[in-house]
Parts: structure tokens; sequence; C-alpha cells
């Protein structure tokens, strides 16, 4: 049998230390070496004498040749300047990056993510961005409302600039819809709620079919022998729930910590979230999600679409383009349901470009990320990128583009213009808390333990802060 | 030729002992120099950072005792333990009686080179190749193994992300990897054992079964010690395919002694705490390697 595997990479933006994504990685191996052309053009070519070489790295292949188009017309206006771009594997980015802090080796700018940024920053690696070169010219307002926000310490300083965003939405294959008797216009406006799912959960038990053909909506359904669940998982759900819980759990009014952001009390033991994790993984019983290590990382939420195994999955922007590559599967994107504050909520989560604390090139790294933030090398990136890029400019060259493939990408980009959106827990310790929360939410999805006794879990968190 | 082996000999001695001692010296000094600078160095090094509370990017801060007490509280430890010793009984016990069975069975039934080497296959794989090669094997939708267990009428099983399956299938994994080496080494422990007790034994009229025990076994026994000790310190430090595989999931029920050290100093960057966990297993494998020693009396042979 031939093993199947994404046909493009999915974009690698897990937790800190979720598990490891290998098949994931060879694809964007794979991808990489179908990059490597434009890299070659940045990275291979020889440095003209006279201009100074600063390192740029980031980890995200998809994000490669868009990032490398907007360098090159950096270059070309900055001819003082060469920029030399490397990018590495999710798992080795975050080590190297690390080693090379230590032999004081790193790149000059690098793209980070919001749960490693905290660590960076309490560990003095990354530069206070205000008052280097161009930076402050480069106003909170350009970027979509809040993004900014994520991107500033404790302190109040900025370490980082927005490069990007995501929020989550419904993708699914409007095949299976069919075959289910459902249309497209029936996965519009629903609702949701913690005691009984709402008519989100009518549309997932409609999804599910068990060996007999039996759908989950009707008599004689068997939960145990469930050949396609109505709503896909994949190999594990972390503390920040992206993907899986989080979108629910937001939509009550629920929060994860005591402030937006840099917050120091956590709320897994909010009654809220406990409703909202008994039911999500309370769905598990009833046949419409996969239980506990089905769907290992080899069948990640989209190959579960295409195999008609899973007929819905909740996943972020950056996988649009890796779900519309899919063979046989006929994309179609949904908005969120509403929760019972009455409206959808998503995670707003951003990657952002840092500067090195070691860097001796900190101005000339300044002038490339605020290139970078430029109407002008947004509207480059938004055009190439299968994401949305930081600024309005960038978004809508990214939407216009996916329009032109005949994807309708709004129900992504609605929630931030609603104001429909939760932020990505901005704190310290995230690695710690990581560690802790995974055995919570694993023995949760085993059915090891309830909901009530995250609040031990919650306990050891909040101990990290004292 | 004669005359000239002759007068070599017959050199002074008293130079020539001069020489060996700078010779010596010189011989030495590269072993010397890998020593301290990649086992004690780093050694003491670590023993230090234990007692301190270090980051790397920032310069490690004296705590005295505080790591080995939060060690001694902390339940991922013990846990990590329990993990540890399940997994080590688990790879040992199957891999030291499979290695034994086939260093027997190439000793009694067959000459071929050939064979003998084709025993040792697996162990030229790394043992990341490995890890991900079994990944793909034992995966629950894809994996080959689990396929053909649904042909023969059984559910398919998630070796690598149920409880009860995660820490024998990692065990059996290096087992596969390791048995053949282990296998070698026991070879090699038999063919030291003199061929006319076996013919002596076999005109007293004992069976392939009594000959195993009366002679093959007490007499293997200091080899066979010797290679539980390699082989059981080695088991201990497994990382690379639970590194490769689960990450310590799922929950803890994977997460052995090395791989919490790892989590603690490469993703939490608390490398003082993680010194002090592989400062215990130090301890750790001391007092298993010296206990095995003087249980299995290692030093002697039954020969003599």
């Amino acid at each position: 049998m031939s093993i199947q595997r994404p046909s493009t990479p999915p974009t690698a933006r897990p937790g800190p230390l979720s598990r490891r994504r290998l098949l994931q990685g060879s694809a964007a191996l794979a991808a990489g070496a179908a990059g490597a052309g434009t890299l070659a053009s940045c990275g291979g070519a020889q440095a003209p004498a006279g201009a100074t070489e600063i390192d740029y790295w980031l980890w995200d292949a998809l994000q490669l040749p868009a990032y490398s188009a907007a360098i090159d017309l950096f270059m070309e206006q900055n001819p003082d300047i060469f920029v030399r771009v490397t990018q590495l594997g999710w798992d080795d980015y975050w080590t190297k990056l690390t080693a090379s802090f230590v032999a004081e080796a790193g790149p000059d700018a690098f793209a980070d993510h919001l749960a490693r940024f905290p660590e960076f920053v309490s560990l003095g690696v990354v530069a206070p961005l205000d008052g280097l070169g161009p930076l402050d010219d480069v106003p909170a307002e350009q970027f979509q409302e809040g993004l900014q926000e994520l991107w500033t310490g404790q302190d109040g300083k900025r370490y980082g600039i927005p490069k990007d965003y995501d929020t989550i939405a419904i993708l699914y294959d409007k095949n299976m819809l069919t075959e289910a008797g459902l249309t497209p216009e029936d996965l519009e406006g629903l609702d949701w709620n913690p005691e009984d799912g709402g008519t989100f959960e009518q549309i997932l038990a409609r999804l599910t079919v068990d060996a007999n053909g039996v759908r989950g909506d009707e008599d004689g359904f068997d939960a145990g022998e469930v050949v396609c669940h109505g709503m896909g998982g994949s190999d594990g759900i972390d503390y920040v729930g992206q993907t899986a819980w989080s979108p629910f759990a937001f939509s009550t009014g629920w929060t994860f910590t005591d402030e937006e952001t840099w917050g120091r009390r956590f709320n897994y033991d909010d009654e809220r979230f406990i409703a909202t994790i008994d039911w999500f993984f309370g769905l598990v019983d009833k046949g419409f999600f996969p239980p506990f290590g089905k769907f290992g990382e080899s069948s990640p939420k989209q190959a579960q679409l295409q195999a008609g195994s899973s007929a819905l999955a909740l996943d972020g922007s950056w996988m649009i383009s890796t779900y519309a590559n899919m063979d046989g599967l006929d994309l179609g994107i949904a908005p969120l349901p509403s929760g019972p504050i009455g409206h959808p909520m998503s995670m707003f989560n951003g990657l952002g470009d840092s500067i090195s604390a070691q860097s001796e090139k900190k101005e000339e790294a300044a002038r490339l990320i605020a290139f970078l933030a430029s109407d002008e090398a947004q509207r480059v990136i938004g055009e190439r990128a299968p994401f949305f890029p930081a600024t309005d400019v960038g978004t809508k060259a990214a939407v216009d583009s996916f329009a032109a493939e005949g994807l309708d990408v709004t129900p992504f980009t609605d929630r931030v213009a609603n104001g429909e959106t939760g932020l990505y827990p901005l704190v310290e310790n995230s690695a710690s808390i990581m560690s802790i929360m995974q055995t919570a939410f694993d023995q949760r999805w085993m059915g090891q333990i309830e909901g009530a006794d995250f609040a031990s879990f919650n306990d050891r968190v909040n101990a990290l802060f004292e | 030729m004669t005359t000239a082996t002759t007068s070599t000999r017959s050199a002074p001695p008293r130079r020539r002992k001069k020489d060996d001692t700078k010779l010596a010296l010189l011989f030495i000094a590269p072993a010397t120099v890998g020593l301290l600078a990649f086992l004690v160095w780093p050694l003491l090094t670590g023993i230090y950072y234990s007692f301190t509370e270090y980051t790397t990017l920032t310069p490690p801060q004296w705590v005295g005792f505080e790591n080995y007490q939060a060690m001694f509280a902390d339940p991922v430890f013990w846990n990590s333990l329990k993990v540890t010793v399940l997994y080590v009984l688990i790879n040992i016990g199957v891999q030291t009686v499979v290695a034994l069975v086939i260093a027997v069975l190439m000793q009694r039934l067959t000459q071929s080179t050939l064979l003998r080497s084709l025993v040792l296959a697996p162990y030229l794989v790394s043992n990341v190749v490995a890890a991900i090669v079994f990944l793909w094997i034992l995966d629950t939708q894809l994996g080959i193994f689990n396929i053909f267990l649904q042909w023969i009428g059984f559910d398919p099983i998630a070796f690598w992300a149920s409880e009860t399956w995660v820490i024998p299938t990692v065990a059996l994994v290096n087992v596969w990897r390791h048995m053949g080496y282990t296998a070698l080494l026991l070879f090699a422990g038999l063919q030291a054992i003199p061929g006319h007790l076996y013919e002596a034994a076999r005109t007293e009229g004992a069976g392939e079964i009594t000959l195993f025990r009366r002679i093959t076994l007490p007499l293997l026994r200091p080899i066979l010690a010797l290679v539980l000790i390699m082989t059981i310190i080695g088991s201990f430090q497994v990382f690379d395919t639970i590194s490769v595989t689960t990450q310590g999931g799922p929950a803890d029920a994977s997460r052995v002694l090395q791989m919490y050290i790892y989590q603690n100093a490469f993703a939490e960057y608390q490398f003082g705490y993680a010194s002090a966990l592989s400062v215990a297993l130090l301890v750790i494998l001391m007092v298993v390697t010296f206990t095995q020693y003087w249980l299995t009396n290692a030093g002697k042979s039954d020969l003599d």
C-alpha cells in the first residue's frame, strides 16, 4: 500500500513542544527543496563588496518564497545591505536558535513565535525595538488591531514587529456534505453551547457515520464503530487548543488568564472552561470526535478529510492552501459556530520579526524588518502568501489571491474585522505550562480524568508565577 | 634476520626504560586530553551546575541543594524513574533471552559467516532511523503491522498512543535493534568454551538442553554478566527512540528520565535542575553497576 501524505507541507505552527511533526517535517523538507531556487537567489549569492551582511532566519517553508521575494526587493533598494536568508524546520529552528545565542553566533533578525518570545525577553536575547533605526516610524495602527500588543513586553517596549496573523475557521469537504444531505448554507450561522452542543453538534451528528452506514443522528448508531467522525482530531491537543477547544471556550466568555497579555493566573479551573472541555472530549463517547491515538501524526486532519475518516475540521488560516491542494478534496470554508456570548470567537495569533540583542548590525536589521512591514513589501508578500500578512494591504492582497483560486477565505478574516477574537496566551513559563498541561489534556482525552480535575493542574501552573 | 633481532634485544636495558616512559606518555597523551576534555571536565561542571540555577544565557547562580530538594518532591521525576525501570526490565529481559538463543543457535547450528554477520544487520541501522521506520510500521491508521492485525481479525492497536503499549513498544523496537549486537558479544563468549567439554558430556549421554544448562550457561557467566552490565547502562539511557516517536506521551507514559532531563534543559532552560536529574541518573547507574558486578561475580571465571 502506498502511504498517503499531504501533497503540500502543513505549516509547522504547533505549540513549542508539541509532538514531533516528523512526517510533516519530511514534507516540509520537500517543499524546502522546491523553494531552494528562491533561496539560492538570496542565500547562495555572494555579498557585493562593501555591503553589510545580515542574517535572517525563518522556519516556515511555505513563507520562504514570499519573504525571499520581498527581501530581494529590499536588497535592490538598499544595495549597502546583503541579507542571508536561512530556513530551518520548526523543531530544529528553536534548538539551533538557542544554541546560536549561547555561542553568540545567532541571526541578526529572525521570525519569532509568541510561545517563545517571553522566554527570550527574560533571557535578554531579543533587543527592544524602540529607537532602532526606522522602526519608530512603524505605527501599531498599521497592523490588524491587537497584533502589536502581542509583541509588546511587560516593560511596554516592542520586541517584535508583526509579520502575519492567523485565525480559525471550519474546513470541510463539499462532497461529504452532499452525501450527508447537507448544503454549505447549513454550515453558516451555527450556534453552540456547552450543554447540548447546539446546532453545531447536530451537524456533527449528521456527518458522523458508523460501520453499518448509520449516521450519528439516526437510530441504531454505534458510537464504538465509527468510520467517519463528524469532526477531525489531530494527534495531540495542547494547553492552547488553538485549533481544537479554544474557539468554544472563548465563545463562553472564558479567557486564558487574568490579563489580556502577560497574565499571571490561569483559568483552567473556571466552570466555563470545565463545561467546554467536558463537552469537547465528551464528543469522543458519542463517536463524533476520534478517540485519543486513533489518528497519529501520519494522519493529520487534512488527511482525515481526504480519506473520508472525518468530515470537517477546525483549522488555522495557515493551513488553507494545504487543504486546498489535497487531491480529491473539494474544499469549503465555513465560519465557527457562535457561542453563548452571541457570536463566534477565534484565537488570534501572529508571528513577528525580532532582532537579536547580540547583533552588531541592529540598525541594518531594523531597516530590513521595517521594510518587511511596509505596504510595498506586504503587498509583495500577500500576493505570494498562503497566509495573511499583518497589515490591511497585505491581508487584502492575500484575500484577493485566494479569491482568484476560487476560495472565499472571509470566514477567517471576518473574525478580525468583527473583533471576534481572543489572543494567543502571551505568558512567561510557556514551556513549563505546556509540559504540565499536556498530561492533563492527554488524560482528559483518554477519559481518565474529568474537566473538574484540571483545577489541580491549574494550581501547578499558577505556582510557576509565584 | 636472527642477528638483527638479537642485536635489538640485547640493546642496553637502562636506555630502553627511559625511552619507554617518554613514549608511553606521548601515546597516552591524546587519550588523556580526550578523557579530561570530554569526560572529566563535563562531569565536574555538570555536578557543579546541579547546585546552581542556570539558563545558559545568564551566569549560573549557586542555590545549594535546592535542585535536589525539588527533585525529591517532583512527582514527574518519580514517575519518569518508574517508567525508565519498566523499560529497562522489558528491554533487557527480552533482549538477553533472545540474544542468548541467537548466540547458541549461531554456535551450534551454522558455520556460515554470512548468516552470522546477517544477525548484526539491525545494529547497522541508526536508532533514529529504526524508530522512524517502526513509527510508520506501527501507525494506527496506515501502519502495515496494524493492517496485518486487521487482516487476521484484530482491532488496530495504537502502539504509540496507548499508555499500556507505549513502553513495551519502545522496548521491543530497541530489542530488535540491539539483539544482534548482544548476540555477537555472547557468541564470542561461547567460542571461548572448550569444545572437549561438550564432547565429554555427550559421551556421557547429555542432551542439548543439559549441555546448555550444565556447561554453556555456567561457563558463559562472566561474559553474560559483562554484557548485562553494558546493556543495562545503555538501556537506562534510552532517549532517541522516544524523542523521535512519542516525546514522552501519552500523558507521562513514556517520559523516561533522559527525556525529562532533555525537556528541562532544552525546552525550559532549567539546566541546573536538568543537571541535578543527570547526577541522579549517574548515581543510579553506579549503584546498579556495582551491585551487579558484585552479585554476578563477573571478575571470575569457572573455567580456571
